[in-house]
């Protein structure tokens, strides 16, 4: 998914200016704004830094008092976790329920978008409205159903289980930013195309997929943050079989001995492909967390 | 839990966004209008049905939970008892603190967070040496897997013997302090609005590289200095990117449970319990589903009530612009 | 109780069985693998790996050091029962007793092999969620139920069937620093007050040093923090209910028995005493960092493990602190069962033989150490000569306090339910809870003990009720 959205280009230019220089660079203020942005940038890396810094240490240079700045890195942390027998089930877990869940989330979204912006119905914004309620939605209020539900259905730690709640998660944020990337097909496109006597399916598939597949892939990257990230439905729905990394991460935690670094190489590990895919696809994050609104 | 009935904005289809694409409507027999109409919200359908199943049935059943005395330990003693789940959260006065730990940690989390991603997005609007390359720094925050971010903080961070933050302090003579039992609220905000305010800066920045160059250009021909610039001409401009910002921090923040499952366990005691975690005892320590789902539902009332309100404004801010 | 790690939860799935992908697959295979694998995983229903013969067992347990010894030695296991697949689910007592909780009463069914205690036996047994051990016990070989420590043995019995079996057991006693204390020129009797606790722990605490006069627990949880508490307050006179089922947590006796905790602690007690356990309990004494320590019995395993701790051979036991009554302490036993709900049940029990077998105990003594044996659960591990000659200081007191963990000799009041250091109700599961969280907020100093006492009792009263107070 993110080599597609690195290729994303922004269908339609947003009315951003040019990047001029606001004020001339050189002066003083210039100067000092300029060390006060590297200053908050490095502050808030910092702990991130540690963090990285902690996993190429051993376990007592990680928990010493004062903190080790310098030391001879290792990748013993590493090679222990890429090892360690349970750690292939998860990732397999949390690649399933992502990866799955994400193709879901487009397959339902994209005609739902197209419904509500393309071809308007009736109480387009009663849906929408409905859609984002959804979100609103203090998930802990349902999971005690939901956890009734399954035990009965035997459907308790199975990644399908978490697929479909995934799927569910994800939708309504998915609609709405597929929403925003249709309503910036030119309405004459589709027109030319209604014309033609094109079928809806086909209209769809050859002329307004290939124009918001930028969109989709944004869409998807969202998609794929939000449920690789998620931990509360994995703590309280999965067990030994549909385990998922977040769960993972803290299962290299022990009640005796020290395990920070063990700790911080697994969270660098569980967080690297998020991290890197937002790096990449900076634009496509910030339209997505706003829900396709900030363009 | 909204029904699209009760509380849309509008009854009628606004001319908004959809306006301008609706032109090919011609009149037609009722019969072939319907059928029509079917068509059109044919490729809705699978989307809402899935989306409905997954939310409002479970929360159909959390109202008929919390109008029972059901405690899962005892399997016999399940009753019909109205209300009475409700009046007892009335007199519960941990349910009252969670709900304002709630409200705290979620304007705390967002006040401080916009301000400083509103500080970071003005420091980044203009070009310097290593832009890009800071505000990719900035952004990871965001990215770390919350579990990640939550031990990060509780452990390297915060902890009372060997974390930098202490450590940091006693550099300039402060004692170290146990911060997660002693501060449980500040820690978990001080987490939080480590991870929220890139999301903020982003949102904001966008939001002033939208402004045109020129009108910037005008205010500072006719003279204006930098901040009658900012208060006049980007602060108005910025409305809507802060209001969203808001909302959706907001929405966002409000459902934390990460955090303060794995900082504190929102303790000590239930200090730094908020609503959702609070709920979620109820119902995994405590097994009282009819207690629990009580709450949860006032929980959703209460989001209903103040999402009802934020919502007309985000559709107003969305349309405006949309027309705009 | 059970010890407590780190405040952080901890889920910590592990597979027995051999790894059984290369260690780092590439993307595209995993995901591949993946698909594939999902259709077998929908029609095994929980999608257990491996071929059709094998049987995948799911065990939840507690992540105490004893049973993390049990994890690290599976490969004993499917060696003899290569089977049998066993996956652990080890969580920390809250999340453990939460999870396995709400499987159990639920009948959720993602487990074949839980770890409970003496607390959820009676009350789950009767309510069909737990399957009768007694046919299975009688055809395995050389297991001696009748070795059980009786008083636990009897706690885990239900119409005569036991339901589920004892992997340790306990009670509560003192541990102390005799070097601490001969130098500072104070003897322990062998069965100390209160006030003897309050003056040795205010003549040795030395924080400047680093050193407490006495760790408890200030955690919140009814297994937690309340364990000792409502140990003293029975031996205060105290009780949860009276036999008219009223609260009695505002009687004179609970307020001094608590304030008279709450301020031990907070005078003498370690820092950060409102979020330790068991856990922090026990890392705090076995690094030399605090004079004495009441709590469970089976903080030997930690106190005398030359591996983690620095006091070997420096402590003395003494019986639990009293004030009116003979005795002081709790039963409690870790204890596995099979939930009615498991489809694997002769898989099930084929793994808690092997855990709780007379046998196990040769195997931790020559694989692990001896200090390390699963303590209070049969008689003949103090037999063991190994174990014997290393238990001389403790064995004693701690078959002593499981012997006298009786109402009989803990209370001085007549209650109508039974439990020492519980309420054996369902209802106390959570009430615990939120009475431990008021007595962790006194222990903090964010509550007054008055405060956190007459919530409690509006805690309890509401659970009275729905046994027949009217008030």
């Amino acid at each position: 998914m993110s080599t597609a959205a690195l290729d994303a280009r922004r269908p339609v230019a947003a009315p951003a200016r040019p990047l001029t220089p606001r004020r001339p660079r050189g002066t003083a203020t210039g100067r000092f704004l300029t060390v006060l942005a590297w200053a908050a940038g490095l502050l808030f890396f910092a702990p991130v830094a540690w963090m990285v810094l902690t996993s190429f240490k051993q376990e007592s240079q990680a928990a010493s008092n004062p903190p080790t700045f310098f030391f001879t890195p290792t990748l013993e942390q590493y090679a222990s976790i890429i090892g360690s027998s349970g750690a292939g089930s998860y990732l397999l877990n949390s690649v399933l329920a992502t990866g799955i869940s994400t193709l879901l989330v487009l397959v339902l979204a994209v005609p739902a978008a197209y419904a509500v912006s393309i071809r308007p119905i009736k109480r387009t914004q009663d849906v929408l409205f409905f859609f984002i309620s959804t979100k609103m939605l203090p998930v802990v209020a349902v999971i005690m159903p939901i956890y009734v539900i399954a035990g009965q259905i035997r459907m308790l730690d199975n990644i399908l289980t978490l697929i479909v709640l995934y799927t569910a998660m994800n939708l309504p944020i998915a609609v709405w930013m597929m929403r925003s990337f249709f309503l910036e097909v030119p309405g004459e496109v589709l027109e030319a195309a209604s014309i033609d006597g094109a079928s809806l399916l086909r209209t769809m598939r050859t002329v307004l997929l290939p124009m918001v597949a930028p969109g989709i892939a944004a869409t998807a990257l969202i998609c794929v943050i939000f449920a690789w990230n998620e931990f509360f439905f994995a703590l309280n729905l999965t067990a030994a079989n549909a385990a998922t990394v977040p769960i993972f991460l803290m299962s290299t935690m022990t009640s005796e001995g020290l395990f920070l670094a063990r700790l911080s190489a697994a969270s660098v590990l569980a967080s690297l492909p998020v991290v890197l895919a937002g790096w990449i696809a900076q634009k496509q994050l910030v339209r997505g967390l706003s829900m396709g609104a900030v363009k | 839990m909204t029904t699209p009935e009760t509380s849309a904005p509008h009854a009628a289809t606004p001319p908004s966004a959809d306006g301008p694409r609706r032109g090919r409507t011609s009149p037609r027999p009722d019969a072939a209008a319907r059928a029509d109409g079917w068509r059109r919200r044919l490729p809705l359908m699978p989307a809402f049905l899935f989306v409905v199943i997954c939310t409002q049935i479970p929360f159909l059943l959390t109202i008929w939970y919390s109008l029972r005395s059901r405690n899962l330990l005892r399997p016999e003693g399940e009753t019909f008892v109205g209300l009475r789940n409700y009046l007892d959260l009335a007199v519960d006065s941990t349910f009252r603190t969670a709900a304002l730990n709630s409200i705290l940690l979620t304007l705390g989390c967002v006040a401080v967070s916009l301000v400083l991603g509103l500080g970071l997005a003005l420091l980044l609007d203009r070009e310097f040496l290593g832009r890009g390359f800071i505000r990719t720094l900035l952004i990871t925050p965001f990215l770390i897997m919350p579990v990640a971010g939550a031990m990060l903080w509780s452990i390297s961070m915060f902890d009372p013997t060997y974390g930098l933050v202490n450590w940091l302090i006693g550099t300039v003579g402060i004692s170290p302090v146990d911060w997660t039992s002693s501060f449980p609220m500040l820690s978990i905000i001080i987490a939080l609005v480590w991870q929220w305010t890139p999301f903020m800066m982003l949102l904001l920045l966008a939001g002033l590289q939208s402004q045109t160059p020129d009108v910037l250009e005008a205010a500072s021909m006719d003279g204006a200095g930098a901040w009658t610039t900012f208060v006049h001409i980007t602060l108005p401009h910025l409305r809507f990117y802060l209001e969203l910002s808001v909302l959706l921090g907001a929405i966002y923040v409000v459902n934390t449970f990460d955090q303060i499952y794995l900082m504190t366990a929102g303790g000590p005691g239930t200090a730094s319990a908020n609503l959702p975690f609070y709920i979620y005892q109820r119902a995994f320590l405590g097994f009282d589903i009819g207690q629990s789902a009580a709450m949860g539902v006032v929980t959703v009332i209460a989001t209903i009530i103040i999402a009802t309100f934020a919502l007309r404004l985000i559709f107003t801010s969305i349309n405006s612009k949309e027309q705009s | 109780m059970g010890s407590h790690p780190p405040r952080p939860p901890i889920l910590t799935p592990t597979s027995a069985a051999p790894p059984a992908s290369p260690a780092r697959p590439s993307r595209r295979s995993v995901l591949g693998a993946g698909l594939a694998g999902l259709g077998a995983a929908t029609l095994a229903g929980c999608g257990g790996s491996g071929s059709s013969s094998r049987e995948s067992i799911v065990v939840a347990i507690v992540s105490n050091p004893q049973m993390q010894d049990a994890i690290s030695l599976i490969d004993h296991f499917t060696a003899e029962h290569p089977d049998i697949d066993v996956r652990f689910v080890s969580l920390p007592e809250n999340e453990a007793r939460a999870k396995i909780t709400a499987s159990v009463a639920s009948g959720g069914g993602e487990f074949d092999v839980v770890m409970i205690s003496n607390y959820e036996t009676p009350l789950w047994a009767p309510n069909g969620w737990l399957t009768d051990l007694e046919p299975y016990i009688a055809k395995t070989e050389g297991y001696a139920p009748e070795d059980f420590v009786p008083t636990i043995r009897e706690a885990l019995t239900v119409d005569g069937s036991m339901y589920s079996v004892p992997f340790y057991g306990e009670s509560a006693f003192l541990v102390y620093r005799e070097d601490l204390f001969e130098e500072a020129g104070l003897t322990m009797p062998e069965r100390p007050s209160w006030d003897d606790l309050r003056s040795f722990a205010s003549a040795l605490h030395d924080p400047e040093a680093g050193r407490s006069g006495i760790a408890l627990r200030g955690l919140a949880g009814w297994g937690e923090n309340l364990a000792p508490m409502s140990t003293v307050i029975n031996t205060f006179g105290g009780c949860w209910f009276d036999m008219d089922w009223a609260p009695r947590l505002d009687s004179p006796e609970v307020h001094d028995a608590v304030a008279m905790y709450v301020d031990t602690l907070r005078s003498y007690g370690q820092p950060g005493a409102a979020t330790s356990g068991f856990g922090e309990c026990l890392t705090r004494f076995s690094q030399g960092d605090a004079a004495m320590w009441f709590d469970a019995s089976s903080m030997v395993s930690g106190v005398e493990n030359p591996a983690s701790s620095t006091v070997v051979g420096k402590t003395g036991y003494a019986l639990g602190p009293t004030l009116e009554t003979p005795y002081a302490g709790w039963l409690y036993s870790w204890s596995l069962a099979i939930p009615e709900t498991s489809q694997k049940k002769d898989a099930a029990w084929e793994f808690i033989a092997w855990m709780t077998h007379p046998d196990y105990f040769q195997l931790v003594g020559n694989e692990i150490s001896w200090e390390a044996l699963p303590p209070g659960s049969r008689l003949s591990t103090y037999e063991i000569p190994e174990y014997a000659e290393l238990s001389k200081t403790y064995a004693k007191p701690t078959l002593d306090s499981m012997e006298n963990a009786t109402q009989e000799n803990s209370m001085t009041v007549e209650v109508p339910y039974d439990g020492l250091q519980n309420v054996v109700i369902p209802e106390f599961q959570d009430l615990g809870t939120r009475v431990g969280q008021q007595f962790s907020a006194a222990i903090a100093g964010q509550k007054s003990v008055e405060d956190a006492l007459s919530q409690s009792q509006g805690f309890a009263e509401s659970v009275a009720r729905t046994y027949g107070w009217k008030g």
